[in-house]
C-alpha cells in the first residue's frame, strides 16, 4: 500500500492516498514527509524511515516523487514503479515538464489510476496503459458536445 | 420575470419586430486552465486566498443553480483548489451527481473527486454504492474501470460487502482489462472485509493460466494477499508452485519482449511479485522449497546487475532464499549476492544489502562474517541510514576473535559520528567489551576511550555498571584511577565520566597519590591536588547535582585514605549548609561521622568488596538498604551484593587485612541514643538508623527472607536450646562476651546466638558496637542490640541476637570486632571465635 506524492519545493502537485485518513491528518503527514524529503542531500540514498513506513523517493528535475510503503516492501522495485509512472507521463505529455502536471493535474491522476489500483500496479505494460488512456480520452471528446461561442458568453 | 440580467421580454406584437427572446444567465464559469493560470499570478498568500474565495463563491452559486452543464468544470476547479489546501467539502455531493451522470467526462471527474474528497468516514459515500453498482455493469469498459478503480481505492467495508458479488463476477470475465482491475479490487475487499475471502476462491482457479501480464501480476497479488491471511489458503495454493516456477522461468528464458522489457529484463514487476509469492509458499515447507530451488539459483546467477531493475529482482530473490528452507549452497549464494551489493556504487543497493544482512546475521552468522570488512567500511558512508545499519551489523559481528580490530573501527566511528548515534554506539561498545575483552587493561582502556570521547552521551545506567566493572578489576585499580584522574584534568563537562572518575578517586585515591601504577608511568600528584580537583567539581556549574553528590562522597572517603583530614572536614562542614538538599544531607551525615562516629569511619569508608551483578545487562537492581529515603543513592550505590556474597568475600578479606570489612549492626533505636538527631534528619527508617548508613560502602543489613522466618526481631534473652552449652567468646580488659545458643524452629540450618556483653571494670563502656563476620559458606544477620552501654561493674548486660545460616553444616567460626569508648578514649579490638560447641552448628 502506498501514498504517492509529487512535491515541488514544498508545493504539492499531486497526492494519492490508499488508506482512509482525515484531511487534517493528510495535511500533517504531507507536511512532515515534504520536510524530510527536502532535507535530504544528494549523496543520500533514496529511502527514508518514517514511523512504521518507508518513504521511497526520487527526484526528476524540479519534482520529487515519493511513495510511502510498508516495511516489507521491496524498495528497489518501488523505485522502478516511480520511474514507470514518470515514463508514462513523459510519453503522454511528450517530454513532460512540471507545468504539464500543474495545468493537467486531472490527466496525471487518470494516468496514475490506470497504472496503479489500490496501491498495487495493475498493468506492467507501458503500451497498454497508454492505450487505455488514449481510448478514454477519445470517449471524453465524443461525450463533450462542442460549445458555441454564444454558450460560452452566457447566451444560449 | 425581471432583474438585472433579465431584460423584459418584448412581445412580437408590441414592437412589431421579431425578437428572439434572450435569457441572459451568469457568464459561463471560467475554465479550469484559466483558473489555474489566474491563481498562479497571485504574488502573496493573501492574494491567492482572495482569488480562491471569489471562485469558490461563484462555484457555490453555480452548484445551487443545479447547472448540469458546468458542474464538471466546477468540480475540477474545486479539486485543484483542494490540492492547494483549501476546503472543498461543499463539492462532495456534486461529485456524486457527476458519477450518476451519463456523460463519460462527468463520470471521470466525478470519480476522481470522490477519491479525493470523500472517504469512508463520511456518510455521503454510501450514496455512491448504487452508482458504482450500475457502472460495474456498464456497457463501456472504461466506465466499469472507473468504478472498479474507485471501489478498490476507497471503498468502505459496507460498500465492499454490497458490491463484492459484482467484483467476483468481473474476476471471471475474459476481458483482461477488467479482470486485472477486478483482482486488485478483490484485494481491497478482502482487506476491508476478510470474511469475504472465501467467495473469491473459485474465481482464482485459472487466473495463472492467463497470458496477459496485467492479469498475471494482479492475480499474483491477490493470491499473495489470500495466502498471507489464511493458513488454509496457503496450504491450498501450494500446489501452484510448479506453475509459478514455470511462469518465472519463461520470463527469464524468453527473448526480448518489447512490451514488457525494462533494461533487458522481461517484466521485472511480475518477476518480483512471483518471487514474493514463492517465498510465502515455500516458507516452512520442504517440498515447495525444493521445487523452487533451481529457479531461484537460476535467477540469482543469470540476472543482469548493471541496473537497478536487475538488482531489485536479485534483492527479492535473496529475501526468498533466506526465508524458505533452501539448501546451504543457495544460502551462501544469497549472502554473497548481498556481499556484492555492499560493494556497489549505488547507495540504494548498499542500503538494502545492509538491511538484509541485519536480518540474516543471526541465522547465517559465519557467512555474514566473511563480509565483515566491507560492512565496517560502510561505517564511513555519508548516508545516515547506511551508517546506522552498518553500526548495528558491526556490533552483531563482534566476537572474541575480531574484537580488537572491530573495536578500533567502532571507536573511530564513535569519535566522528553524528550525535544521534553516540548513545547507541557507546552502549554497544560497552556490551561488546564486557563480553569479549581480551584483557582487563584493554577493557579499562576501552571504557576510558568511550567516556572521554562520548562521555556525555553515555546512558545513565552505564555509570553503575562501569563502577562495578572497575571495582572487580582489582589489579587495574591504580591504572584506572590514574587515567580517570588525568581525564578529569582535561575535561569536567561530561557527567558520566566525571561521576565514574569521582567515585574511583574516592575509592582508590590512596593508590593515586602513592604512585603505584604499574601499567604506565605513575604520575606525581599530591593529596591537595586531588582534593582541589574534587572540590572543583563541587563548585563547577558544569556539574549536575548527582555529580556533586559523587564528588562530596569521594572527598569524604578520602578522609580514611589521605592524611589531610582537616581539609576534608572543612569541606564537609561547608556543604552542611548547601542549598542543594541532597548535598546538605550528605554533608551533615558526614559531619556527624566525623564528630560522633569517628571510630566507625574507617569501617564505613572502606574499600568496596567485589560486587556481583544482580542483573545480566542493563540497569542493575539496587537492593535498598535502610535508606529508602535516599533514592539518589540508587545512582550512587552500585548494585549491592546480597549478604551471602558479602560473606563470600569477607573471609578472604578477613585473612589478609588488618581491618576486614564487617557487617555492621544496626544501632539501638532508643531515642536517647546517639542516633537520635540523625534519625530525625533521615526521616522514617525501617530499621534503626545508623549514622549515614546509606552512603557507606559496607553493606548494612538487608534481611533475606529466609532468615526471618518465624522469629520476631526482639532480642531473646537467655534462651538456651536443650543441651547446647553457652560459651565465652571474648574476655579482655574487663569486657566479657558470652554466647548462648538456640536452634531456630522452622529452619534447623539456622542457629540463633545471643551475645551477652558485660563489664567488670569501674567505668562504663559507652558507644559499644559489636560486629561480626563469618566464612563464606555461612550467612549472618545481626539484630538490634539492647543498648550501646555496657554498665560498669556488671550492673547490666548488652544483649544482641545473631542469626547464622549454616546450610552446609560446616564448623562455625567467627571474627568479631568490638568498639567502644572507655573513659573518654576509643577502644577497638578484633578477635577470632573458634570455640563454638559442635552442637551449635551440627
Amino acid at each position: 500500500l502506498a501514498n504517492n506524492r509529487k512535491i515541488r519545493q514544498g508545493k504539492l502537485r499531486l497526492q494519492k492516498w490508499y488508506v482512509p485518513l482525515s484531511d487534517p491528518q493528510k495535511k500533517k503527514i504531507s507536511r512532515e514527509v515534504i520536510q524530510m524529503v527536502l532535507a535530504r542531500k544528494p549523496k543520500m540514498c533514496s529511502f527514508l524511515e518514517w514511523r512504521d513506513l518507508k518513504i521511497v523517493y526520487k527526484r526528476y528535475a524540479s519534482l520529487y516523487f515519493c511513495c510511502a510503503v510498508e516495511d516489507q516492501e521491496n524498495e528497489l522495485i518501488t523505485l522502478e514503479i516511480i520511474h514507470r509512472y514518470v515514463e508514462l507521463l513523459d510519453k503522454y505529455f511528450g517530454s513532460v515538464c512540471e507545468l504539464d502536471i500543474i495545468f493537467n493535474f486531472e490527466k496525471a491522476y487518470y494516468i496514475l489510476d490506470e497504472f496503479i489500483l489500490g496501491g498495487e500496479a495493475q498493468e506492467t505494460s507501458k503500451k497498454i496503459v497508454l492505450k487505455a488512456i488514449e481510448q478514454a480520452d477519445m470517449l471524453q471528446e465524443e461525450a463533450e458536445a462542442p460549445r458555441s461561442v454564444l454558450e460560452e458568453i452566457g447566451l444560449t | 420575470m425581471s432583474g438585472p440580467f433579465l431584460p423584459s421580454v418584448a412581445s412580437a406584437e408590441d414592437s412589431g419586430c421579431f425578437l428572439v427572446s434572450l435569457r441572459l444567465r451568469m457568464p459561463a464559469p471560467i475554465r479550469l486552465r484559466e483558473l489555474i493560470r489566474t491563481i498562479r499570478t497571485a504574488r502573496t498568500q493573501a492574494e491567492e486566498r482572495e482569488m480562491i474565495q471569489k471562485e469558490c463563491a461563484a462555484i457555490r452559486s453555480s452548484f445551487r443553480e443545479e447547472d448540469n452543464t458546468y458542474r464538471c468544470r466546477n468540480v475540477a476547479k474545486l479539486l485543484y483548489m483542494h490540492m492547494l489546501g483549501y476546503p472543498a467539502h461543499f463539492g462532495q455531493l456534486e461529485c456524486l451527481k457527476l458519477i450518476a451522470s451519463q456523460k463519460f467526462t462527468d463520470k471521470r471527474i466525478g470519480y476522481l473527486g470522490a477519491m479525493l474528497l470523500l472517504d469512508e468516514r463520511q456518510d455521503v459515500h454510501l450514496l455512491m454504492t448504487n452508482c458504482i453498482k450500475n457502472d460495474l455493469n456498464h456497457s463501456t469498459q472504461y466506465v466499469q474501470g472507473l468504478a472498479l478503480c474507485t471501489l478498490g481505492c476507497m471503498g468502505s467495508s459496507e460498500m465492499c460487502r454490497d458490491l463484492a458479488g459484482e467484483v467476483e463476477k468481473l474476476l471471471k470475465t475474459s476481458n483482461s482489462y477488467l479482470r486485472k482491475k477486478a483482482a486488485l479490487c478483490a484485494v481491497h475487499v478482502i482487506r476491508k472485509v476478510p470474511e469475504l475471502m472465501e467467495m473469491f476462491l473459485p474465481a482464482t482457479k485459472n487466473l495463472l493460466s492467463e497470458k496477459n501480464h496485467g492479469v498475471l501480476h494482479t492475480s499474483v497479488v491477490l493470491l499473495t494477499e489470500m495466502c498471507e491471511r489464511s493458513p488454509d489458503m496457503l496450504t491450498h495454493f501450494r500446489k501452484l508452485v510448479p506453475q509459478l516456477v514455470r511462469i518465472l522461468k519463461n520470463l527469464i528464458m524468453s527473448g526480448y519482449s518489447p512490451e514488457h522489457d525494462v533494461s533487458g529484463i522481461s517484466d521485472p514487476f511480475l518477476q518480483v511479485r512471483i518471487l514474493r509469492l514463492l517465498r510465502i509458499l515455500g516458507k516452512s515447507d520442504d517440498d515447495s522449497s525444493e521445487a523452487m530451488n533451481d529457479i531461484l539459483a537460476q535467477v540469482a546467477t543469470n540476472t543482469e546487475t548493471s541496473k537497478n531493475v536487475g538488482n531489485a529482482i536479485l534483492y527479492e530473490t535473496v529475501l526468498t532464499i533466506m526465508d524458505i528452507k533452501s539448501e546451504s549452497g543457495l544460502r551462501v549464494l544469497a549472502i554473497n549476492i548481498l556481499g556484492r551489493f555492499l560493494l556497489n556504487n549505488d547507495k540504494n543497493i548498499r542500503y538494502v544489502a545492509l538491511t538484509s544482512l541485519l536480518k540474516t546475521v543471526q541465522t547465517d552468522h559465519n557467512a555474514v562474517q566473511r563480509h565483515r570488512s566491507t560492512i565496517v567500511d560502510c561505517l564511513k558512508d555519508l548516508d545516515v541510514s547506511i551508517k546506522r545499519r552498518a553500526m548495528e551489523l558491526s556490533f552483531a559481528l563482534v566476537n572474541g576473535n575480531n574484537i580488537r580490530g572491530m573495536m578500533k573501527e567502532l571507536l573511530y566511528f564513535l569519535d566522528s559520528c553524528d550525535p544521534e548515534f553516540k548513545a547507541d554506539c557507546a552502549s554497544g561498545v560497552f556490551l561488546a567489551a564486557e563480553k569479549y575483552a581480551p584483557s582487563k587493561r584493554w577493557h579499562i582502556d576501552t571504557i576510558m576511550r568511550v567516556l572521554t570521547t562520548a562521555g556525555s552521551y553515555v546512558r545513565d545506567d552505564s555509570v553503575p555498571n562501569l563502577i562495578q566493572l572497575i571495582t572487580n578489576s582489582v589489579e587495574m585499580h591504580a591504572y584506572t584511577v590514574q587515567r580517570l584522574y588525568k581525564a578529569l584534568l582535561d575535561d569536567i563537562s561530561q557527567q558520566p565520566l566525571v561521576q565514574v572518575a569521582s567515585w574511583c578517586i574516592g575509592e582508590y585515591g590512596d593508590l593515586l597519590v602513592s604512585g603505584q601504577c604499574e601499567e604506565e608511568e605513575p604520575i606525581q600528584v599530591t593529596e591537595d591536588e586531588v582534593l582541589d580537583v574534587l572540590e572543583g567539581l563541587l563548585v563547577s556549574n558544569l556539574s549536575t547535582p548527582v555529580t556533586r553528590g559523587y564528588s562530596l562522597t569521594a572527598i569524604m572517603k578520602l578522609s580514611t585514605r589521605f592524611s589531610s583530614v582537616n581539609r576534608i572536614k572543612k569541606v564537609v562542614s561547608i556543604y552542611g549548609s548547601s542549598i542543594d538538599v541532597e548535598l546538605q544531607q550528605r554533608a551533615v551525615e558526614y559531619n556527624a561521622l566525623f564528630k560522633k562516629y569517628d571510630h566507625m569511619r574507617p569501617a564505613l569508608l572502606e574499600r568496596m568488596p567485589i560486587m556481583e551483578k544482580t542483573a545480566t545487562n542493563g540497569p542493575t537492581e539496587i537492593v535498598q538498604t535502610n535508606g529508602e529515603t535516599e533514592s539518589s543513592d540508587s545512582k550512587h550505590m552500585p548494585s549491592i551484593a546480597q549478604p551471602a556474597n558479602q560473606a563470600n568475600d569477607l573471609l578472604d578479606l578477613l585473612g589478609g587485612h588488618d581491618v576486614g570489612p564487617v557487617i555492621q549492626t544496626a544501632l539501638p533505636t532508643k531515642p536517647a541514643s546517639a542516633g537520635g538527631e540523625l534519625l530525625d534528619l533521615l526521616g522514617d527508617l525501617s530499621l534503626s538508623g545508623g549514622p549515614a548508613p546509606s552512603p557507606t560502602p559496607s553493606v548494612t543489613i538487608s534481611q533475606p527472607p529466609f532468615l526471618l522466618d518465624g522469629l520476631s526481631s526482639q532480642p531473646l534473652f537467655n534462651d538456651t536450646a536443650a543441651g547446647i552449652p553457652p560459651m565465652t567468646a571474648y574476655n579482655k580488659n574487663g569486657l566479657k562476651i558470652e554466647f548462648t545458643f538456640e536452634r531456630s524452629n522452622p529452619n534447623p540450618n539456622i542457629s540463633v546466638i545471643t551475645i551477652h556483653a558485660s563489664n567488670t571494670t569501674e567505668a562504663d563502656m559507652t558507644d559499644f558496637v559489636f560486629q561480626a563476620a563469618v566464612p563464606k559458606t555461612f550467612q549472618l544477620q545481626l539484630l538490634s542490640p539492647s543498648s550501646n552501654v555496657v554498665p560498669a561493674l556488671n550492673q547490666g548486660n548488652i544483649t544482641q541476637v545473631i542469626r547464622v545460616l549454616n546450610p552446609q553444616k560446616q564448623q562455625l567460626r567467627m571474627r568479631i570486632k568490638l568498639t567502644y569508648t572507655y573513659k573518654g578514649a576509643p577502644v577497638q579490638d578484633l578477635a577470632e571465635v573458634n570455640n563454638f560447641p559442635p552442637q551449635s552448628w551440627q
